[in-house]
């Protein structure tokens, strides 16, 4: 039990929250005032950039603080602003590779920015959470802000199609982690994941079938929102679909926040029944990854190929979380830190390519590209390894860290899996710089226009992405010192 | 004497990358002088090493150490022992050739420099890592300009053999990466330490159970960058499509580097698993050096020729290294020094060939010996070398072998020598059907004999060819006490447990995956 002396109800500890959700009300209200027309609104982006470098200043005050408020319903620890940070640095880089984007599609409306910074608040309050509500209620506000960023292209028919789809199945598989979290609820009399944790240990570590259900319920409802096959079939149609800086958002964002939600639930509520759901999760690690590679090696459209991507690092995080030591929590800290820098540089790259209405999108639109931009070429290798990875990039140390914490729990199996995972993903993501490199250009390519905005996040992730790579140190100590406070 | 050689000449190539890269891509001529004046200083730079070298201790000299990600006990660790020097000046000596032979490479002149480069440093570092996290670093880093080198600049297939090569050696080396966190785990399980420190793991005493299944993960990774017979299948694929120097560094370098993780990793750390795995080794590289000679003998494309030719002279060198003796693996360094310059002689050779025909097929040259005789000169000291005539580099190696194979293990010895015969029988008649005989093309008739840069490239290879044959000890006496000791060590710990020979098969069933249950749960600095 957290000592009842800082049990309070302490409105400071939420201010990095109340700081983007001002300022998302802020941009809301002048972009109304604001006289000129939609594609010359830049201090909306610009504004809502400086709400994100607020917050991540005033969470960066708390490091090294833990931190018990509302009653216990809200936690800052090392571990919870860890993710802060990145959910923070996600939103700002999505900010940043979206200005110029929003401009070119004709969606610059203020809502797309606010949206951002409020579906940020619900990851963090997922992260933050210790009890299952407000992790419930941290996922409805960051799930029905992106429901609505997805479909934020008004006039495409995919972009419907992708929102109503991912709001549908979302909405359902909201239904599942509700009534599982009732469940739990049933079975215990709480909601507190400590006072879960207490009641399992009163049984003895036996689970009632009640409880049980409920832990099964949370698993799928949760499992839907990291897209971990086989609740993964939107994720190829809503990330075609969604404006292409909302997918490098979302699948960042919300995956993180998934895994910040489950491996509190999961390492703390259910951390003394380890051996009741690690099977389960051990088959949906298989599943993820090997769905995720193998579909992918198989698409021509580069957003459907990074679609299929991002389930299979969905699969490799779930590794982590099967083996369920303290390393595997700094191990999920690190790779989605990782995954951040890769996942976001590859999107920028992507959008830099395309052109209005989201044309060129095919691999093959990349062919000759070495030629033509040579310098974004690197680039987008360097993201293409990492996320293969291949040393020296972030991905590969974020990939040994994952398999060494499933081999000191003793998953060599699991870690075998992953490793011929890895290789098959090779496969595909080699395409990409065959297409580069090793073919000739298929079309014109346009002359470049980089905007200062996305130049930044691209140089951002590429020092993050080799940073994380080849001197790692720092960063893995932070991972390591934010581990959760298990039992 | 504090300058940290290794350290130079690891990371110079990249230096020289960051110079090229301020090099607009319009000078080609400056940036190949720039690239290859790098190279030059990086072998310079490495001689030291051949002089300085104390021939009397096993230790590993030269030795950096700096710490890297101290979470995990990895460090910057630098250092060689005779096993490795060779191959270090090896890479340090081939690097330049073959930039020189390159330089008629005209299209990305930038992008194929810098890729050059890179490889440099992956192949020096991988080396001279002493860190196996290093090692696995650099082992992985030298796939991708490797790759690009031969998927950019290479033949008609190029992107399938460039993709396949990536592929191959990729799935072989993520087991090792795992068997290299199994080894770290057991370590700290023994010392409670956490390192990733080669000589630190070369002292944990593992159960054979244990081992195998290690062995196992890293035989994958070095049988296939050997690569031993029947995961030989990228190594003529990327041989053939390859540029002239993708194929000189890959024959004289890269394949190298299997045979050395052998007698780096596997000997040492799993010397009861080596010696239960010697059966199914020397079976495999019987077939091997049969098989590649066989299939050498009926190619019709130069190239591929010397690229079967490898997975036999290969062979030789893995039963040279499985032969557990000091002649065997001596002779198995040796043979990997040899076979490097050897064979990537030969590429050089069929890459001049080309140059001027645009073509590899052996029907049509023929009768070049009068028109080109300085070539035909070269080239015949180079075949006699790859078969291993007295006088030449390769005699020693081979003999050394032979002394080694046959002192321990007469069957294989005596099947495995038949190989032999057939490389003498399939260069040879290579080399007639090449350089004898009539001219039968028209073309042939006005071939011009080997510029001066040509000689540049070829006369260095050349003189050490001379010297290795006539005078080996100067190589052989720096392996001496590091070999000796390795034998030691492997001998140690093969004697501590003396049922090992009775446990050649371990019970593949039971407990299929074992289960290393490594650490118990209660430290908390994770």
């Amino acid at each position: 039990m957290p000592n009842t002396s800082i049990m309070t109800f302490n409105i400071l500890s939420i201010l990095p929250v109340l700081i983007l959700a001002g300022f998302g009300m802020m941009v809301l209200v002048v972009d109304v005032l604001s006289s000129r027309k939609m594609g010359e609104k830049n201090f909306l982006a610009y504004l809502s950039l400086i709400g994100v470098v607020i917050a991540a200043f005033l969470s960066k005050n708390f490091t090294g603080t833990t931190l018990f408020s509302f009653y216990g319903a809200y936690t800052i620890d090392n571990y919870s602003l860890f993710f802060q940070f990145v959910f923070l640095l996600c939103a700002g880089l999505t900010i940043l590779i979206s200005k110029n984007y929003v401009q070119r599609e004709n969606i610059n409306y203020g809502e797309y920015y606010t949206l951002i910074l409020f579906s940020t608040i619900g990851m963090i309050l997922m992260a933050s959470g210790a009890d299952l509500l407000n992790i419930f209620i941290g996922l409805e506000i960051m799930s029905i802000s992106i429901y609505i960023l997805v479909g934020m292209k008004r006039t495409r028919l995919t972009s419907n199609e992708a929102s109503l789809k991912y709001f549908l199945l979302g909405a359902f598989s909201t239904g599942f982690l509700l009534y599982g979290i009732a469940l739990v609820y049933g079975a215990t009399g709480t909601i507190s994941l400590r006072q879960i944790a207490v009641f399992i240990a009163g049984k003895g570590g036996v689970l009632d079938p009640l409880l049980l259900a409920g832990m099964g319920l949370i698993i799928v409802g949760i499992g839907f929102k990291i897209a971990s096959a086989p609740f993964h079939a939107w994720v190829p149609d809503v990330y075609e679909g969604a404006p292409t800086a909302i997918t490098a958002f979302m699948a960042v964002g919300p995956k993180a926040a998934g895994f910040a939600a489950f491996l509190r639930i999961f390492f703390i509520a259910f951390g003394q029944v380890h051996q009741d759901w690690e099977k389960i999760i051990w088959i949906l690690a298989v599943l993820t990854m090997t769905t995720g590679n193998i579909i992918a090696l198989i698409q021509t459209n580069i957003k459907r190929m990074l679609a299929y991507s991002s389930i299979a690092h969905a699969g490799y995080l779930l590794i982590a979380l099967v083996a369920a030591n303290n390393m595997s929590v700094s191990a999920i800290l690190f790779y989605l830190l990782a995954y951040l820098f890769m996942n976001i540089g590859a999107f920028a790259i992507v959008i830099v390519i395309s052109q209005k209405e989201d044309s060129f999108l095919k691999i093959s639109d990349f062919s000759g590209l070495a030629y033509k931009h040579p310098r974004l070429a690197i680039a987008m290798t360097l993201f293409l390894l990492s996320m293969a990875g291949i040393p020296p990039t972030a991905g590969f140390v974020g990939k040994f860290y994952i398999f060494s914490s499933a081999i000191k729990s003793g998953y060599v199996l699991l870690a075998i899996i992953g490793v011929i995972n890895s290789v098959i993903a090779v496969f595909y993501y080699l395409r990409v710089t065959v297409a580069m490199y090793m073919r000739g250009p298929e079309r014109e390519f346009q002359p470049l226009t980089l905007s200062p905005f996305i130049f930044v996040a691209i140089i951002i992730s590429i020092i993050g992405t080799i940073q994380l790579g080849i001197f790692p140190a720092k960063v893995l100590e932070i991972a390591q010192r934010s581990i959760l406070l298990l039992r | 004497m504090n300058l940290p050689i290794l350290t130079l000449i690891t990371f110079l190539p990249i230096v020289g990358v960051i110079l090229i890269l301020s090099i607009d891509s319009r000078h080609k001529e400056l940036i190949r002088v720039t690239s290859l004046l790098v190279s030059i200083v990086v072998f310079l730079i490495s001689l030291p090493l051949y002089f300085i070298f104390d021939t009397n201790t096993y230790d590993m000299q030269f030795v950096e150490k700096l710490r890297w990600i101290p979470s995990f006990g990895i460090s910057y660790h630098l250092g060689i022992d005779g096993i490795s020097l060779f191959l270090v000046l090896l890479t340090t000596f081939i690097t330049p050739i073959t930039i020189l032979a390159s330089w008629h490479v005209e299209r990305n002149v930038k992008e194929y420099m810098i890729a050059m480069l890179v490889l440099e440093t992956g192949m020096v570092g991988v080396f001279v890592s002493l860190d196996v996290f290093l090692f696995y670093v650099f082992w992985e880093l030298m796939l991708i300009p490797m790759y690009l080198i031969i998927g950019i600049w290479g033949g008609q297939r190029r992107i399938y053999a460039a993709v396949k090569f990536f592929i191959y050696t990729m799935a072989g080396s993520v087991f090792m990466l795992l068997a290299i966190i199994g080894l770290f785990f057991l370590n700290y399980r023994a010392t409670g330490e956490y390192t990733f420190n080669l000589l630190e793991f070369y002292r944990m005493d593992i159960s054979y159970a244990v081992q195998f299944w290690l062995f196992l993960a890293f035989f994958m990774a070095f049988a296939i960058k050997v690569p031993m017979f029947p995961l030989h299948t990228w190594l003529p694929d990327a041989h053939v499509e390859a540029p002239t120097a993708g194929s000189v560094i890959l024959a004289g370098v890269l394949l190298k580097m299997g045979t050395y993780g052998f007698v780096r990793f596997c000997l040492p750390l799993f010397p009861e698993a080596s010696h239960a795995f010697i059966p199914v080794i020397s079976w495999m590289a019987i077939v091997g050096i049969i098989y590649g000679a066989l299939v050498a003998m009926v190619q019709e494309d130069l190239k591929k020729l010397v690229a079967y030719s490898s997975v036999s002279h290969l062979g030789f060198v893995m039963m040279g290294i499985f032969a557990f003796n000091i002649q065997g693996i001596e002779g198995g360094i040796t043979q990997m020094i040899n076979h490097g310059l050897s064979t990537g002689a030969l590429f050089l050779i069929v890459g001049m060939l080309y140059e001027r025909r645009h073509t590899r097929l052996i029907s049509d040259y023929g009768g070049l010996t009068k028109q080109i005789p300085v070539f035909a000169t070269l080239f015949m000291i180079v075949t006699f070398s790859s078969i291993g005539l007295p006088g030449l580099n390769g005699f020693v190696g081979e003999f050394l072998i032979l002394v080694g194979m046959f002192k321990s293990r007469i069957l294989y010895a005596s099947i495995a020598t038949s190989g032999i015969i057939l490389a003498a029988v399939y260069m040879l008649w290579m080399f007639q059907r090449v350089m004898f005989q009539n001219i039968t093309h028209e073309e042939n008739k006005t071939l011009k004999d080997v510029s001066k840069r040509e000689l540049a490239v070829m006369i260095p290879i050349l003189l050490v060819i001379f010297w290795i044959g006539i005078y080996p000890n100067a190589f052989l006496r720096k392996m001496d006490s590091s070999v000796k000791h390795l034998l030691e060590q492997v001998e140690r710990k093969v004697l501590v447990t003396p049922n090992i020979q009775k446990q050649d098969n371990p019970d593949l069933h039971d407990n299929s995956i074992p289960k290393i249950d490594i650490v118990p749960e209660k430290e908390t600095e994770w």
